[in-house]
């Protein structure tokens, strides 16, 4: 561990630091959660900020305009032609900024809609294919499998289970009809079927935020050995 | 640039007319949503030029417009802690840890401290960003998710006491996914013979997976495309308009 440098050192100390204070909330609120707490909050808007600046605003936005102007940042972008169309979001994104006084506030909603009718329109046509048709289309197999000219048993099953499944979760959140005899039955098999994929999604947050858990160990195990071994 | 000029006007020409009528200050907006909307609506329906390239442009604009928003949220959050902190509400104190960590990263982030050049990453190695980064943003953003663990496994000790048969089958299919990934999984049921290998459990994990699971996460995205799918429509159409905010102040 001796060829950490003391910037290396102080990394380990200050996020071996800033790790417990987080743990410490295992036993109660306490001042040294709060600090991390409130650190994270305003670090995390900078880090985003700044990732944003240098990711999409300098290339994308006045780097399009202006390319001359951020060659500096973008020595690649010296040779483009400037786009002056780009002028408007860069306008637009001012706009949005009004939001933050009162009186003239109103003005950020010319932005607002801009990225509502983008949101919604993209939206409207990405879902409707890939989440509804595709997934409708998906669910289309055969109720009777066979392979090789003999009946498949377990892939018919299976196929069984997939498609009744969709059939019987939709049915569950359909009010339109009374939940009574066969529609109630498809239902209650509906209901099931959810709680089978609810089961599934929370054993994979739980080995997820497990592995996570021991990262931090092993976090915590490479800092002990920077001045115990 | 006769295109673009005519844009800019009517840009900056509805917002100057918003000034004076009221009312234009919801109907501009509005009539933007309907044309934005549509445009990329149709887009879909058109694949010639130029709507093809317009959807690209717009994905372009999208980005740019949604920086803004960051640098929005950000002055957000320092007028809310500036604010606290004059006014000397409670917990006062962390509020300034909040507006200097702010400060001090965006400071060092914009100007690529630590950065032999301007056109070195902002993420290079060396830079006081990507110290940063590694000693205060990873470890705590880790950490918080981490703590979730706990959270997740006292909240199912109290949640998950099955009670009812719907409990039953979420604890028990939780519990099969979650040792069916574990080398104790495999060490359980391996003394299974071939004609019961489906209950071998991580075999009978992955079907879960694949089969059961598959159906309910197929039913929960049909339900959330149609429920996705109305709400653009109406907000498209303008039927939808709470994003619109109040009346203005």
């Amino acid at each position: 561990m001796s060829e950490l440098s003391f910037a290396d050192h102080l990394a380990l100390w200050v996020g071996a630091a800033l790790t417990f204070m987080i743990f410490s909330f295992l036993y109660k609120d306490n001042p040294f959660y709060k600090f991390a707490e409130h650190l994270f909050v305003g670090v995390s808007a900078a880090y985003w900020m700044v990732v944003g600046f240098w990711t999409t605003l300098i290339p994308n936005g006045i780097g399009k305009v202006f390319p001359e102007m951020v060659s500096i940042f973008l020595p690649n972008l010296s040779d483009t032609t400037p786009n002056y169309y780009f002028l408007i979001p860069i306008i637009l994104g001012i706009m949005m900024l009004t939001r933050l006084f009162g009186s003239i506030g109103w003005i950020s909603r010319w932005p607002m809609a801009i990225i509502i009718g983008f949101s919604a329109g993209t939206n409207l046509t990405r879902y409707l294919q890939s989440d509804f048709i595709h997934q409708v289309h998906s669910s289309s197999v055969p109720l009777v499998v066979l392979e090789n000219g003999s009946f498949a048993w377990m892939a018919t099953f299976s196929n069984v289970v997939l498609v009744f499944g969709v059939i019987a979760a939709l049915l569950y959140f359909f009010f339109s009809l009374e939940h009574k005899g066969i529609i109630g039955g498809a239902s209650k098999f509906g209901i099931w079927i959810l709680m089978i994929t609810f089961g599934a999604a929370f054993g994979y947050t739980v080995m997820a935020r497990i592995s996570l858990l021991l990262g931090r160990f092993e976090f915590l195990q490479k800092w002990l050995q920077s001045f115990l071994v | 640039m006769f295109f673009l000029t005519l844009l800019l006007l009517l840009l900056l020409g509805s917002v100057g007319l918003a000034f004076f009528i009221r009312p234009l200050r919801k109907f501009f907006p509005l009539l933007l949503t309907l044309f934005t909307g549509l445009l990329l609506v149709v887009a879909l329906f058109i694949p010639a030029q130029p709507f093809p390239k317009l959807e690209e442009e717009f994905s372009m604009w999208f980005d740019v417009i949604a920086v803004f928003s960051f640098i929005l949220g950000g002055g957000n959050l320092l007028r809310v802690h500036l604010m606290k902190i004059q006014q000397k509400k409670r917990d006062w104190q962390y509020s300034i840890v909040t507006v200097t960590g702010f400060v001090i990263v965006l400071v060092i982030g914009l100007f690529k401290v630590g950065s032999k050049n301007w056109s070195d990453p902002y993420l290079a190695q060396g830079t006081a960003f990507k110290w940063m980064y590694d000693a205060v943003f990873v470890p705590l953003q880790a950490t918080i998710f981490s703590l979730l663990a706990f959270f997740v496994a006292s909240a199912a000790f109290r949640a998950f006491r099955a009670k009812t048969r719907e409990a039953t089958i979420l604890l028990v299919a939780a519990f099969i996914i979650l040792i069916g990934r574990t080398p104790v999984g495999v060490w359980l049921t391996s003394w299974l013979p071939n004609p019961l290998q489906f209950f071998h459990i991580p075999n009978l994990s992955t079907w879960i997976l694949s089969v059961p699971n598959m159906a309910g996460q197929r039913a929960i995205m049909i339900g959330i495309a149609l429920g996705i799918i109305s709400t653009s429509l109406k907000m498209i159409l303008g039927i939808e308009r709470s994003w619109l905010g109040g009346d203005e102040s």
